[in-house]
């Protein structure tokens, strides 16, 4: 087990260097950071003076090692445009991120894993096929589109709910039903299908021949052997939250990391992607490290060699 | 000789069950996507105008308000129809090229990491478990910031988050194929690695190919849309689903039109090859339906 875990951090480490690298390649071979700054009007010696500045003509290696070791301390430069630093600005970012997607991955347990096991116990009644055209949808749709469509309905003709911007709990609504909608779907699938397994099996018609009460057998006894591939998916469901951000920060203009990065890849400003490139990816791997280990626990049968 | 006559049995077994009737299809998942294709092929021949016409009289025109434009213009006066057929092909067109160069080079990669167990087995399935160990708009995102937009930067943008679940499914194929006792006498007799994998292996990943292939259409739509959308595909003003959902995102309560119907596209045809794909993976291999 310690093997195991020490092995996924090597692992870990090895995956961030690499994203390190590349991060720091494709901003530096996409184009010279040196001429956005320069203002219209700039002389030869200028443009020289902001490459000195910013350390761009020193060797490509010793810049990618200068940049992982202010990496690493939580240094990424400062930001073209606002000239603060990009640490400060993305530090400022990250708990709306956080906050978006814990109200996304808490509606999609609370709403997707009762739903899925309630379609399975009432197998083929019309919740259960209103809980299966809800998940298809879910599947299908692109979040994008369905954020713009419910914005049209809640913020345009019914003018429920704010569509956009963070403030008080009715600013969570949209966001986090859209953010969490297709991971309900694969709960409420999931559930369904391993509850219906579950339910089939020997222990289950034991429980029942022996007089249980059927809620009993249901939610005490079959539940908790359904949750096991439940949480599994929910683990990497967390995890893939990030995808998901992205696009409805866009759409909500929801003031979170995911947003900060699309300007700062519109800017082309390069101390911004860097930053919250390499802090997506470095909570990514956090998180499936977490989840991976968490599995130990939850089901004994898992053994890591 | 055995082998052959045996994988050929099988597959008549397989063509026969298609013909006598007894199979369901899924006709409306077809329908929908031979719709799709045709417009894709024919979107010259089937729209009233080009998909960058202008015809600044007559924009900002609502669904069935004039019979020229019966779903309607955006803000240039560009016809909505005309520009929803031609964003068929652009989806077709990219799904299909990235996708294909995703499934071909995570196949080979796969079957070599599956058959030469080593070092180099071991390096490509580093690389996959790195791609798929971050969400793929991430990974999509470096690459367009990497390459800059374009048709041709997007399709190797998702081919590149496609193709490790094709060489992880497709290893984890070749680890038990390469066990059976045919591999191992070929083994014996000395014919060579690359014609083993060839002849006696390939054959036996083509379903989990085919059906890996045809549940992934779904997924690769969906991120090429979400990139153009985000803007980090095509240029500004392609006729592309995801473009033009984000063009109607800023009138969405004036014209709503403009974000509804390309919408909509993508959700059926994604909702088609879902479906599409879970028939094929019950017809083609029962044992999947667990996985």
């Amino acid at each position: 087990m310690q093997i195991y875990i020490l092995t996924r951090l090597g692992q870990g480490v090895l995956t961030l260097l690499v994203l390190s690298l590349i991060v720091f390649m494709s901003v530096h071979l996409s184009g010279d950071p040196a001429l956005l700054l320069m203002p219209p009007d700039y002389t030869e010696a200028d443009y020289q003076q902001v490459r000195e500045n910013l350390g761009l003509n020193r060797p490509i290696i010793i810049q990618y090692a200068t940049f992982l070791g202010n990496a690493v301390r939580g240094d990424f430069g400062k930001s073209l445009t606002t000239r603060r630093p990009a640490r400060d600005m993305l530090v400022e970012r990250i708990p709306a991120t956080l906050q978006l997607a814990g109200a996304g991955m808490l509606l999609a347990i609370v709403m997707g894993i009762p739903l899925g096991i309630l379609s399975a116990v009432k197998k083929d009644s019309l919740l259960d096929k209103l809980v299966k055209l809800f998940a298809i949808v879910g599947i299908g749709a692109p979040q994008f589109w369905v954020a713009i469509m419910l914005i049209l309905v809640f913020g345009g003709i019914l003018q429920w709910l704010p569509t956009f911007g963070r403030g008080g709990p009715s600013h969570f609504i949209l966001p986090s039903f859209v953010l969490a909608w297709s991971i309900m779907a694969g709960m409420m699938r999931l559930g369904r299908s391993s509850m219906l397994e579950v339910l089939d099996s020997e222990f289950v018609k034991f429980a029942r021949a022996k007089g249980l009460v059927e809620t009993l057998v249901i939610w005490k006894h079959a539940l908790r052997n359904a949750m096991i591939p439940l949480v599994t998916f929910g683990g990497i469901s967390l995890a893939g939250l990030l995808n998901g951000t992205i696009v409805i920060e866009v759409v909500f203009a929801w003031p979170g990391v995911g947003l900060l990065m699309l300007e700062g890849v519109a800017q082309r400003n390069f101390p911004i992607v860097e930053a919250t490139v390499l802090t997506s990816g470095f909570f990514y791997i956090l998180t499936s490290l977490i989840v991976d280990i968490l599995y130990v626990y939850i089901d004994p049968r898992i053994k890591y060699s | 000789m055995a082998r052959t006559t045996l994988t050929k049995s099988y597959s008549f077994g397989r063509i026969t069950r298609l013909l006598s009737g007894k199979t369901k299809l899924p006709w409306i998942p077809i329908i929908i996507l031979s719709v799709m294709v045709i417009c894709a092929i024919f979107a010259p021949l089937l729209t009233p105008y080009e998909p960058t016409h202008k015809d600044i009289i007559n924009s900002r025109i609502g669904p069935a308000e004039i019979s020229a434009y019966p779903l309607g213009t955006d803000i240039l006066g560009r016809d909505i129809l005309s520009r929803l057929i031609f964003g068929a092909r652009t989806t077709v067109y990219i799904s299909i090229v990235a996708l294909a160069t995703g499934a071909v080079v995570g196949t080979v990669l796969g079957l070599i990491a599956g058959y030469l167990e080593g070092w180099l087995g071991a390096m490509i399935m580093r690389f996959a478990d790195a791609v798929m160990g971050f969400p793929t708009i991430l990974v999509a995102l470096i690459i367009v910031v990497l390459l800059g937009q374009g048709t041709g930067n997007i399709i190797i943008a998702v081919a590149v988050t496609v193709w490790a679940r094709f060489a992880r499914m497709i290893r984890a194929d070749v680890l038990s194929v390469k066990e059976r006792d045919y591999v191992v006498l070929a083994q014996i007799a000395g014919v060579a690695p690359p014609m083993i994998i060839c002849r006696h292996i390939f054959p036996n990943v083509v379903n989990t190919l085919m059906v890996l292939t045809s549940l992934q259409v779904g997924q690769v739509i969906l991120l090429e849309a979400s990139l153009s959308f985000l803007g980090l595909g095509l240029e500004p003003g392609s006729p592309a689903w995801g473009i033009m959902v984000a063009e109607g995102r800023d009138v969405i309560l004036d014209m709503w039109w403009l974000s509804l119907f390309p919408g909509i596209a993508i959700t059926v045809v994604v909702m088609a090859f879902n479906f599409f794909g879970d028939w094929l993976r019950d017809f083609l291999d029962p044992k999947l339906r667990r996985a």
